[in-house]
């Protein structure tokens, strides 16, 4: 019982922990609260919904389908909302986003009807055999995929030359642009691996519930954005430890009984935190110029 | 920023208008005052009459409050966010403190006094006493949650104030859902919503509360306070190190901001007739302070307008509804890359501004060579504020 909950908890908490280091790329980049992010993965939801429901195809194809589009709309809304704005105030690019959010939003239900779909399972296994344990297979999968996602991430910031690039924006665009590094087509690729982690998000989560509705990215998004704040904010493992933490959080509220006030619990874990350490928990703290 | 001009501006204009009359003629502030509350009180007058008149009916009377509660909302954000220059993302949930406050207050008292919910319709002085009371009550519990968020909330800066502020507006929400069953008898409702509550908003109060609260306001940002607050926002270091306490000035900007919220969830609730916890989620607060960005920052005149518009514009677009939260979106997203300062960016009106104009034959479209400049430089410096 308590290893299905715990199991529960990294399941939860892998989902948040991936769309968080999306929220926490584009935040260490351009310093953007990427509004729309939770309704990539409704997007991504849906596509996997089209791909397999629809069209019948296998489900291997609808999770390379979903990645792909996730990936494709996350570098759109850059291109067409964010960049016109890139040295606008940051509150307009702020609004901008909740203005991606509300299109995708209403336009998924203009499109797909208000009502959830169901997205069919993508594998017959539902449970492995662990050391005599018989474990969920999607909660499994999730644990383990978020393990390769994560690890792979680190490896391109830190090891590539475009991981590099995206380090040195982050730091000073100005001075990026200088040392010839382009700092427009890094934006890019930063929100194409964002989004690309949020189709992956996207996938497990529809694994895990199986449902695809417009305003599913809300909740979601919100929530992971949360553990991206809680992690410290522009930080990978801060992302995942955040995400952990929220997801942990709400399965052990859950399993007390207390379901109701899960949503209330995380929030105040935040303020507790932001409290006790304002830049979240790996954040760097930064010292004010005058 | 936006202060400084409108005190410079007389003073440019004086020396381009020398040649006519010599000096610059001015409107003495006992005037002014006169003045605006004379124009406030005919609107006042002339809408109740339209409404007696049946020139506007029920249905457009309702929107009507509406639009004015909206003006409350985001000329009460306008002080955290255009004036103070921070980014609370919990308006709603101060909105939902007011609006429970003052509807539980007015069904207590109203019961204990024996007052029925039809004395509210027609109004009594006692109604009326009751009516502030819980007006005040409301504001009160909604600053109070201003103080209790603001102190820790302050010690943070832009996005992680905004996400402290977003997470202290959901748990008020989650609070009001669940508290029921933890005080164990029958207070908010729960999800099933707080019924009963009489339905006190009319035309007369809630834009009377609206003028009440533009002069309030009006006058905290003009006085040594209101600069305070406008010098936190343009340099926070070089304020504190002219002497301005700023936890002081940022907390009561807070503060302030959340009490004008907390009075319109009272008019809210009044003009609804059920609270639901689920109305003062997050999209609530968005909504509110899209309101504030699409006027413009620090624009009373903006904010307003902009109210008047997203609340009147969903109302007139039902036959599409389909499609109107979308026509929003791109609207918004348009507007934001176009003109991201927003639509009046910090222009504010000015009605005395405008008679010392007449007075001194001080037009627009007579020859000023100080003004074309002075506009300009006045817009970009209000912009580089913002950032």
């Amino acid at each position: 019982m308590f290893i299905t909950q715990v199991l529960n908890g990294l399941q939860l908490g892998s989902i948040y922990a991936l769309v968080a280091l999306g929220y926490t790329m584009v935040y260490g980049i351009i310093l953007l609260l990427n509004f729309a992010h939770g309704d990539i993965i409704m997007v991504g939801a849906y596509v996997s919904w089209l791909v397999m429901a629809q069209l019948g195809l296998p489900p291997v194809l609808a999770i390379v389908l979903s990645v792909a589009a996730c990936t494709l709309v996350g570098v759109l809304i850059d291109k067409v909302a964010y960049a016109p704005l890139r040295n606008a105030p940051r509150l307009s690019i702020l609004i901008t986003a909740i203005g991606v959010s509300y299109f995708l939003e209403n336009g998924a239900q203009l499109v797909f009807g208000a009502d959830a779909k169901v997205v069919p399972a993508y594998t017959d296994l539902t449970t492995v055999q662990v050391a005599g344990l018989s474990l969920s297979f999607p909660s499994v999968l999730t644990v383990l995929v978020t393990i390769a996602a994560t690890v792979a991430l680190t490896l391109v910031v830190q090891k590539t030359k475009l991981g590099k690039a995206m380090r040195a924006v982050s730091e000073d665009m100005g001075a990026a642009r200088l040392m010839g590094i382009n700092v427009n087509s890094t934006i890019s690729f930063t929100f194409a691996v964002g989004s690309a982690l949020a189709g992956i998000g996207a996938v497990l989560y529809a694994m895990a519930y199986t449902q695809a509705n417009p305003t599913m990215g809300m909740m979601l998004g919100t929530k992971a954005f949360v553990a991206a704040v809680l992690g410290g904010i522009g930080s990978i493992p801060g992302a995942v430890v955040g995400g952990l933490l929220v997801g942990f959080a709400e399965v052990f509220v859950t399993a007390l009984g207390l379901s109701v006030w899960k949503d209330a619990v995380v929030f105040l874990l935040l303020i507790i935190v932001l409290v006790v350490r304002p830049t979240g928990i790996f954040g760097r703290t930064m010292s004010e110029k005058v | 920023m936006r202060h400084e001009k409108t005190e410079e501006k007389p003073v440019i204009s004086a020396s381009a208008s020398k040649g006519d009359t010599g000096v610059y003629r001015r409107l003495p502030m006992p005037a002014r005052y006169a003045i605006n509350a004379v124009v406030v009180l005919v609107l006042l007058v002339l809408g109740e009459l339209m409404i007696d008149g049946g020139a506007i009916n029920r249905y457009q009377s309702t929107v009507l409050e509406q639009v004015g509660i909206y003006i409350i909302l985001a000329v009460s954000l306008n002080i955290a966010t255009g004036y103070l220059g921070q980014l609370p993302l919990g308006h709603a949930g101060f909105m939902s403190m007011g609006a429970y406050g003052c509807s539980i207050f007015i069904i207590r008292t109203s019961e204990a006094l024996g007052v029925g919910a039809r004395d509210f319709v027609t109004g009594t002085p006692m109604t009326l006493l009751l009516v502030i009371g819980g007006l005040i009550v409301g504001g009160l519990c909604a600053a109070i949650a201003g103080i209790i968020i603001g102190i820790p909330a302050l010690r943070l800066k832009g996005d992680y104030l905004a996400i402290i502020t977003l997470a202290f507006a959901e748990i008020i929400r989650v609070v009001m859902l669940n508290i029921d069953d933890v005080v164990g008898f029958e207070l908010t409702g729960g999800a099933a919503g707080l019924t009963g509550i009489p339905g006190f908003s009319s035309f007369l109060l809630v834009f009377g509360c609206v003028a009440v609260v533009c002069f309030l306001i009006h006058t905290m940002m003009k006085s040594r306070h209101g600069r305070a607050i406008l010098a936190i926002r343009d340099n926070e270091i070089a304020a504190e190190a002219t002497g301005v306490n700023t936890t002081y000035y940022k907390t009561l900007a807070f503060v302030v901001s959340a009490f004008f919220a907390g009075v319109a969830g009272g008019l809210y609730a009044g003009c609804v007739g059920v609270l639901q916890p689920a109305v003062f989620g997050f999209m609530k607060s968005i909504e509110i302070l899209v309101m504030v960005v699409l006027g413009g920052m620090g624009s009373m005149l903006g904010s307003a307008i902009s109210a008047t518009v997203l609340t009147i514009l969903p109302e007139a677009l039902r036959a599409f509804s389909e499609y109107r939260m979308i026509a929003y979106a791109v609207v918004l997203i348009i507007v934001m890359i176009f003109r991201p300062q927003g639509l009046l960016g910090s222009y504010d009106f000015s009605l005395s501004r405008i008679i010392e104009r007449v007075m001194n034959r001080d037009f627009p479209w007579r020859k000023r060579e100080a003004s074309p400049a002075d506009e300009k430089s006045g817009e970009e410096v209000s912009v580089d504020a913002e950032r």
